[in-house]
């Protein structure tokens, strides 16, 4: 019991550490893609450091709004690490507290109150970030619902930790088309979601073609160090979803041993690192698509995700 | 017997993954604006065809299966987009936007439906002839790209994509067909691929004099008929 109670505070302390990591890691290696050099790898934990250093400015015309959601940004990904599987793989103390769909809802939550704090201070360039980011949102929300349809079906239950399982025993489940097809679907989702290329520029710093980073822009001092950190901490929850549950539970450990579950991290970061590799090769290859062209590229995956769904029913 | 036991699902489950991406490229043909990545889903989607027809040959130990598989690979996949690019012209074949009668994410909803009804024409077929694991992914997925060809057909204003949607229609007749009737004559293999064949090169002549008539292959716009 105390033991469960520690690996699941070691998955939250390694979500929170090497988020950044991740991140930096991302940006190094789409700058070096373009011949660049790129800034280190640990840029982001500097970036951090240096904003919890800094005095924080808050608009006088803001509500609590405002100065509440760095907070609801920071903290939702580590409620999710929660119920996820980070580390393990066999469920841990709040397991059974929600399911895919509880940890979906639970990141919307962050995601809404970015947007009702955008809104919020009277910056043009805010609630317009809001309103796209918003668009995006609601066009994904049926393919979520679709994969999260297809998981229940197929696995027979949407808690992550007996959803893992299903993949691989026996082998052959982890070809079955409604798997891959699902994981190309959210393969989609989480460009859409974590605002990348075809959908959004993440490091465009031209306001009027920005979707998720113009909802940052009014924040400062620790503000943003916790809206910086949170996003970091999101795309790592999002890639642990990804990876350990819906594509495999290889790495995880099986054991209770603590030296299991501590090497079960450098497993982790491998998996989370190729991951990292495959989308900045569809970064790098893609353009950014025009904003009226992003209804197709989430048609395509809605497409993707009903066809999962029912080439399952072919083969009952 | 133990071995035959461990292959079945793997080789069904494989056949199927086959068959969802093949459905998924017959979304593409739907989908995809560009020309030239049309073709490429084309090409991909026979090799995808072809992928099945071995997986079933595999399985029935049929070599009329391989053949199958081998013709589509030489027709479908090395000489159709060359006779093509003969025929048509890289001008109008790699051409970028092609219009559209119904936008897009409405046409793919629309693909999305015809897939399904297609589940609901087949399932019949396949209790009334007791159909195996096989025939169960090969026939609704065959019978939906074949829909979805003729749909892109009609949705499509321009000649190339047109032609592209019968040949989909074509593999999709093809994908049913081969976990129906395992034993196909030669003679009936060779004579659908010279058949295509023969299609693409009439096709596409007939949209290299469009294209040298009016300066473009948009089909679609040409409403009436004038004698000169």
């Amino acid at each position: 019991m105390i033991d469960k109670i520690a690996f699941n505070i070691i998955q939250v302390i390694v979500v929170m550490a090497f988020a950044p990591l991740i991140k930096g890691i991302g940006t190094r290696l789409k700058e070096n893609v373009q011949s660049k050099r790129g800034p280190s790898i640990f840029q982001p934990y500097r970036d951090i450091w240096k904003l919890f250093h800094k005095d924080e400015i808050v608009s006088e015309h803001s509500s609590w709004i405002f100065r509440f959601t760095p907070y609801v940004v920071f903290v939702t990904p580590i409620f999710v690490t929660l119920l996820i599987p980070v580390l393990t793989g066999y469920p841990l103390f709040f397991a059974f507290m929600g399911d895919m769909l509880g940890g979906g809802f639970i990141l919307a939550l962050g995601g809404f109150f970015a947007t009702l704090a955008a809104v919020d201070t009277g910056n043009p360039y805010g609630p317009m970030g809001a309103s796209r980011t918003r668009m995006v949102g609601f066009l994904a929300e049926p393919v979520f619902m679709i994969v999260f349809f297809t998981v229940s079906f197929i696995a027979g239950s949407t808690i992550p930790y007996i959803v893992q399982k299903h993949w691989v025993t026996p082998l052959a489940n982890f070809f079955q088309p409604s798997h891959i097809l699902m994981l190309l679907a959210f393969l989609m989702l989480i460009l859409a979601e974590t605002g990348r290329i075809p959908v959004d520029s993440p490091t465009g710093h031209f306001e009027l073609a920005m979707i998720d980073e113009s909802k940052g822009l009014e924040y400062s001092g620790r503000g943003a160090a916790l809206m910086k950190w949170g996003g970091a901490m999101k795309f790592f929850v999002l890639c642990c979803i990804f990876l350990n549950v819906l594509v495999a539970p290889w790495g995880l450990a099986q054991g209770v041993q603590y030296w299991e579950v501590l090497l079960a991290v450098p497993l982790i970061l491998i998996k989370i690192i190729i991951f990292v590799f495959v989308l900045v090769a569809i970064e790098s290859s893609l353009a950014k698509l025009r904003l009226f062209r992003i209804t197709e590229f989430l048609g395509a995956a809605f497409a993707t995700s009903v066809v999962a769904m029912i080439t399952d029913l072919f083969l009952m | 017997m133990d071995g035959q036991d461990l292959l079945l699902p793997l080789l069904t489950k494989l056949n199927a993954l086959a068959g969802g991406i093949f459905l998924i490229s017959a979304f593409g043909l739907v989908g995809i604006r560009q020309m030239l990545t049309c073709l490429r889903i084309y090409v991909f989607q026979s090799l995808l065809l072809a992928i099945s027809a071995v997986i079933l040959g595999y399985y029935h130990a049929s070599i009329h299966l391989f053949v199958v598989a081998a013709l589509t690979i030489v027709t479908k996949v090395f000489l159709i987009p060359w006779v093509l690019r003969q025929a048509v012209g890289y001008e109008s074949y790699a051409k970028r936007e092609i219009s559209q009668v119904i936008n897009i994410p409405t046409s793919l909803l629309l693909a999305v439906a015809i897939a399904i009804l297609s589940y609901y024409i087949a399932s019949p077929l396949l209790t009334a002839m007791g159909a195996g694991v096989f025939e169960k992914v090969n026939l609704p997925i065959g019978m939906a790209s074949l829909l979805i060809g003729a749909y892109t057909v009609t949705v499509r204003g321009e000649a190339v994509p047109q032609l592209l949607g019968i040949l989909a229609m074509e593999n999709g007749a093809f994908f049913a067909g081969i976990s129906i009737a395992s034993n196909l004559p030669l003679i009936a293999e060779l004579a659908f691929a010279f058949y295509v064949l023969i299609t693409v090169l009439v096709i596409g002549l007939l949209a290299m004099r469009i294209h040298k008539m009016i300066a473009k292959t948009a089909v679609g716009e040409m409403m009436a008929l004038r004698e000169e």
